[in-house]
């Protein structure tokens, strides 16, 4: 019998077993990485007029910035879902944003103008990242580590804390000089074109070192996704995890936020298509899908918008009307539940 | 051999566990029975590390477990909560196949792939597997639980109601296989019940709780009896004797 052969190799290693509709993952992420790459090829040619040394570069960093923010806000979407076991919250509906715009906001506001615009842009970066590590890590400690906790209370809560950020920010926003408050707004709503390449350079290191370290976790998310309990029953350093991935979900954000200012629905919306259209929850598929369906609808979406619709702006407010309706059906689906 | 001592616990203000010292010696099925809020839910969380304890310690094997590694302590002992609501989509042979999870972090040996036929086997899952756990029956969703500690091929098992869910027939069957599970497989088996007869026909120790506190442990014959329960249930239940297990009348 060949099976003998086998069971004699008891230690063998023998690949993730097949599941029930092992095609339909690879073939939706196969399709999902043609169409991310025939959006870059489009984002990165059309329409160009004049010289293509200098557009080239040029598109490419706004492509590198894009590509960033699809990552980064698709990752953290996709694991802050999986450690806090739902799927309807998001961290920038928990209010992770809110927190990343309130320590820049505060940052000005003790530190002065000219600390701020004068400050190593590396340094700042780090600073505001440590600040944000710190501040979500003793925020979300206590609602995702203890007891599970009912999921109204944690939306109320993020809720809550999300508003309270935002008035403190605009409170203090308001007791700055308008010359402060210039330098701020603008580094909040750094467009694509004039981020700093080697803050841009930085950002990326940073969120590769996070993939790969997400890749060395890998086998733990899909156990985390079974809830608390059983994730401690399988043998899941439970706290160590779930610390570690809300670290990681603060430094994500802080890069999306950094580049390009709170978005609120987005990583719902790829997260949400990207369970649906894989169908099973392994996170092997799941990750690459949500990063994959996020560049496409920036780099697909910038492109439609500024090529064929000639619109500059307006992608981000048909992105968060999108996203803003998969988040109401998510919600009425959960209450019929 | 399962000993915890002094154990405390308290939400809030209201103790839920008061000193609760309890050894429960290794092989067969101990049940753990008591009204509504006696604690017997949290005294499981407890042993199983799923809650830290105010005070007392728990050790299983010797091995403390809120100091043991998970990892070391998930391939002696498997716990199964009675609400296990998830998000995951999932079928069942990839529900039962995380039982692996301890032994193999995800990566599956072709031993492991053999303990999760034997547990398909068991529960007689095998022509649900590849349907999704949304689409099970409450019943169907439980045992496919059950057929994932039981992949676990821990040393004890802990299940909080598992008879939750099920009707006679299938509550039945369940506590039959686990006592084929107790007997063929040598597991301890630990138990949250809360119909006493079932606790009385199946196990071999009981363990009675009431207000935070063990009031009496001991085989069947000497805790389903009238004086006990009386104590425990503050209710008049009869108990006769039928094929040399107690039955408790208690539906008067």
């Amino acid at each position: 019998m060949p099976h003998e052969a086998n069971l004699r190799l008891p230690g063998r290693r023998v690949g993730e077993q097949r599941f029930v509709t092992p095609g339909r993952p690879a073939l939706v992420l196969g399709l999902l990485g043609m169409i991310a790459l025939v959006s870059i090829c489009c984002f990165m040619t059309l329409g160009v007029k004049g010289n293509w040394g200098f557009v080239l570069p040029y598109r490419g960093q706004k492509l590198a910035g894009l590509l960033l923010v699809a990552c980064a806000v698709a990752l953290s979407t996709v694991l802050f879902q999986t450690v806090t076991n739902n799927r309807i919250l998001t961290p920038s509906i928990m209010g992770f944003d809110a927190l990343y715009v309130l320590v820049q906001t505060g940052i000005m506001f003790f530190l002065g103008t000219g600390v701020f615009a004068l400050m190593d842009p590396f340094l700042r970066f780090g600073m505001e990242v440590v600040l944000m590590i710190g501040f979500s890590g003793l925020l979300f400690r206590w609602l995702f580590l203890g007891e599970e906790r009912s999921l109204h209370l944690v939306v109320l809560i993020g809720i809550i804390c999300g508003v309270f950020f935002r008035s403190v920010s605009n409170f203090m926003q308001r007791m700055l000089d308008p010359n402060a408050f210039q330098v701020l707004q603008d580094s909040f709503f750094a467009s694509f074109s004039t981020i700093d390449p080697m803050l841009l350079k930085l950002s990326w290191v940073v969120v590769l070192a996070i993939v790969l370290l997400l890749w060395r976790m890998g086998h733990v998310f899909d156990v985390l996704n079974l809830g608390r309990a059983t994730a401690i029953n399988l043998g899941v350093n439970y706290r160590r995890v779930v610390i570690t991935i809300l670290l990681i979900i603060s430094v994500l954000v802080a890069i999306s936020t950094a580049l390009v200012g709170p978005i609120t629905f987005f990583g719902l919306l790829v997260a949400s298509l990207a369970h649906g259209l894989i169908g099973n929850s392994r996170h092997r598929y799941i990750l690459p899908a949500a990063v994959l369906l996020a560049v496409i609808c920036l780099v697909g979406g910038q492109t439609l918008l500024e090529r064929v619709f000639a619109f500059d702006t307006a992608l981000s407010i048909i992105i968060e009307f999108l996203g803003g309706i998969v988040f109401i059906v998510l919600v009425i689906r959960g209450a019929a539940r | 051999m399962i000993n915890a001592t002094g154990l405390m616990k308290s939400f809030g203000k209201t103790p839920v566990i008061n000193d609760v010292s309890v050894s429960l010696a290794a092989g067969g099925i101990t049940s753990i029975v008591g009204p509504n809020g006696a604690g017997k839910s949290t005294l499981l969380a407890l042993i199983s590390r799923l809650m830290r304890a105010d005070a007392g310690t728990v050790t299983v094997d010797g091995l403390d477990v809120w100091t043991t590694p998970a990892s070391v302590l998930a391939r002696r002992l498997s716990i199964l909560r009675q609400d296990n609501h998830m998000t995951a989509r999932l079928s069942v042979r990839d529900l039962v196949a995380f039982g692996r999870y301890p032994h193999s972090q995800g990566r599956l040996t072709l031993e492991d792939k053999a303990h999760v036929e034997r547990a398909l086997d068991y529960m007689a899952l095998n022509d649900l597997q590849h349907r999704f756990l949304d689409e099970l029956s409450g019943g169907q969703r439980q045992r496919a639980f059950v057929a994932m500690v039981l992949c676990q091929d821990t040393d004890y098992l802990l299940l909080d109601e598992p008879l939750n869910n099920l009707d006679m027939k299938h509550a039945a069957s369940m506590m039959k296989l686990l006592r084929r599970v107790s007997v063929e497989l040598g597991k301890t088996i630990v138990l949250v019940l809360h119909d006493i007869n079932f606790a009385g026909y199946y196990s071999d120790q009981i363990v009675a709780m009431r207000d935070g506190r063990v009031l009496r442990q001991g085989p069947p014959a000497e805790v389903i009896t009238s004086e006990v329960l009386r104590e425990v249930y503050d209710m008049e239940i009869q108990v006769r004797e039928i094929d040399g297990k107690p039955l408790a009348l208690f539906y008067e």
